[in-house]
């Protein structure tokens, strides 16, 4: 592994993204994605007591799926990356308790599943053994609960708030495969624009995810068309006409190749998600499903996959604190 | 209840409806416009109520609207008021620590209990939309 | 385009950038529906009032009425479908203040019921406990020295 130019490290040995598997909720499987998922909830509490015991079962159903369907068997995974947005990342750690992995829990808000691949493939690539998972997940309820109201408060959500992703996303890394490969990491800066409006998150992370992809592209000396796909995690349909727009003032013409996750999970009008959707499962089931398979059926051979998140809580917020935003970017090409 | 049909004073209900609308509309503009939370607006409502209410202009609108004036939580704030200046009057300085909840305590109570209630028997669901 | 590198120039890009809620709409319905609960109300107390209740009393068994109501429509998950739609239309009659007590009682009894529901009850309400209670401290007290209506002051 090198680094290249400011933020990037090129992989000596990419490293094969060997399987993976998405849990989405009602919502979401009632969306224009559902046939790339690979388990669609009825029920949002999942045959648990709270939302939290729910989104911890999601999470360790998806682990089991991607190792069910990747036929490694448990005992070989050598580590495993998760986090997601709850208090200490508890739905990560109590989902996963059984497995006897070694955990290396995360938090990067909704970039989490992006900082889980690259942080595994770096391990990887410097030969720390053969197989490592990035696992991650959010729930709307559990969501909401936390950084906003009790869901049966009556309130209204402005238009540019975003609808948090029920589900779970996780992903096998080999160090020996046949792709799609990871070849390049570019690891975000903390850009925060002074934005303090929780109900406007797009907007707060739309600049460190336009500094993050300019820089990868920089770095690595590309044009965005080298992409045939440059996909952010959850900037909603504000922030991706925010990236469209700045990234145009900085000469990068990106509207051809670029989408984004929040974007494309929902469709805006008939599911009233106001401006999309979000959370760390938003990125992490699209890319899980969606995106893995057009990359197995060779339709995208190059896609640089940018999460973003927002790195606040309620009581950053409370205080009038603007909301810091991040994006990690990894390049995945086949 | 044929009695009571014709006894009822329909131009009252009018009143009621609009200005239970107004003061509904105003917070509206306000969420709207300003981005204040939901709990910010009811203790703007509250406090505005129960100024107006101490300031005796408040008990016009009530005597004008009816419950278009007393179901809003500005009439919540002035029923706060108007419970302390009557025990004041009646109990002196300690009336200022007892009017208030004295005048309210049916409607804190009832919130608590039925909320309580309502813990015990139901439990929240997923939001469609 | 304008210049960005300014965290204001950026604030007042994202304003321009965002859409606004759709005001006149949200108006019309918060009128509406806030309009017939007062009238509910007003129904409650023309009949309380025709069967010889005092006012006082009256008033007080209107606030229940709305409440019981409110805490019966948010148990049965149907409150905040009917905020969604009218906004303050729901939030400013007293059934806002009691869904803002029910809903957080529902939500956290996942956290038990002393702990979770008996603490948990006052997040959204108890603010407006807080003021208003203080407030009416204030009247009185401001009363008390004055022993008459401010108003006659000025």
């Amino acid at each position: 592994m090198k680094k290249i130019g400011n933020q990037t490290f090129k992989l000596d040995n990419p490293v094969t993204i060997l399987e993976t598997a998405s849990i989405v909720g009602k919502k979401e499987s009632d969306g224009p994605l559902a046939k790339y998922f690979d388990v669609c909830l009825e029920d949002e509490f999942y045959g648990e007591k709270t939302w939290e015991k729910a989104e911890s079962k999601m999470i360790k159903t998806s682990i089991e799926t991607v190792l069910k369907k990747s036929k490694i068997p448990i005992s070989s995974i050598d580590f495993l990356f998760a986090g997601d947005l709850l208090n200490q990342c508890i739905s990560s750690s109590f989902g996963i308790r059984d497995f006897e992995i070694p955990f290396l829990g995360i938090f990067g808000a909704c970039s989490t599943f992006v900082e889980g691949l690259m942080l595994g493939s770096m391990l990887l690539d410097g030969g720390a053994g053969k197989f490592g998972i990035a696992a991650t997940s959010s729930h709307f309820c559990s969501a909401e609960k936390q950084f906003r109201f009790p869901l049966e408060l009556g309130n209204q959500r402005p238009p540019t708030a975003q609808w948090t992703v029920t589900g779970s996303a996780a992903a096998v890394l080999a160090k020996d495969g046949i792709g799609p490969y990871i070849t390049h990491v570019t690891p975000g800066k903390i850009v925060d624009k002074g934005i303090k409006d929780a109900n406007n998150m797009g907007s707060a992370m739309a600049p460190a995810a336009i500094s993050t992809i300019l820089t990868h592209l920089k770095d690595t000396g590309r044009k965005p068309t080298y992409y045939d796909a440059i996909i952010t995690g959850d900037l909603g349909h504000i922030g991706k006409s925010i990236v469209l727009d700045l990234s145009k003032t900085e000469g990068y013409q990106l509207s051809s190749v670029y989408n984004d996750c929040g974007v494309l999970m929902f469709d805006k009008e008939k599911q009233d998600t106001h401006s999309g959707g979000s959370g760390c499962a938003c990125c992490g089931t699209v890319f899980s499903g969606y995106f893995f398979n057009q990359l197995k059926e060779k339709k995208i051979k190059k896609m640089l996959l940018v999460a973003t998140g927002a790195l606040m809580n309620s009581t950053s917020s409370q205080q009038g604190e603007s909301i810091p935003g991040i994006a990690h970017a990894v390049s995945i090409e086949i | 209840m044929g009695e009571f049909l014709s006894s009822i004073d329909y131009w009252m209900f009018l009143k009621a409806f609009i200005i239970g609308g107004i003061l509904c509309v105003i917070a509206q503009i306000l969420i709207d416009k300003t981005k204040l939370t939901p709990a910010r607006i009811l203790v703007l409502y509250v406090t505005t109520g129960a100024i107006l209410g101490g300031l005796g202009i408040y008990k016009y609108l009530v005597d004008f609207a009816g419950c278009g004036a007393t179901v809003p939580l500005t009439g919540f704030g002035n029923n706060l008021a108007k419970g302390v200046i009557e025990e004041v009057s009646k109990t002196g300085f300690l009336g200022a620590f007892i009017g208030g909840i004295k005048a309210s305590a049916g409607g804190i109570t009832a919130a608590i209990f039925f909320g309580y209630i309502a813990s015990l028997v139901s439990k929240p669901k997923m939001k469609k939309q | 385009m304008e210049n960005l590198n300014t965290n204001k120039d950026y604030q007042k890009y994202v304003n321009k950038k965002s859409p606004n809620s759709p005001i006149l709409k949200n108006c019309f319905n918060a009128f509406w529906v806030g309009g017939l609960i007062c009238v509910i109300g007003q129904i409650i107390y023309d009949y309380f009032i025709f069967r010889g209740f005092p006012q006082d009393l009256t008033n007080t068994i209107v606030s229940i009425s709305l409440i019981f109501l409110s805490a019966f429509l948010t148990a049965i998950n149907v409150f905040n479908k009917i905020g969604k739609f009218a906004g303050a239309g729901s939030l400013i009659p007293i059934t806002g203040f009691a869904n803002s007590i029910i809903s957080p009682a529902m939500e956290y009894k996942s956290e038990g019921y002393v702990m979770g529901v008996g603490a948990k009850m006052f997040t959204v309400a108890g603010p407006v406990l807080v003021y208003g209670i203080s407030a009416s401290v204030i009247v009185g007290l401001v009363y008390l020295l004055f022993n008459t209506q401010v108003i006659m002051l000025v």
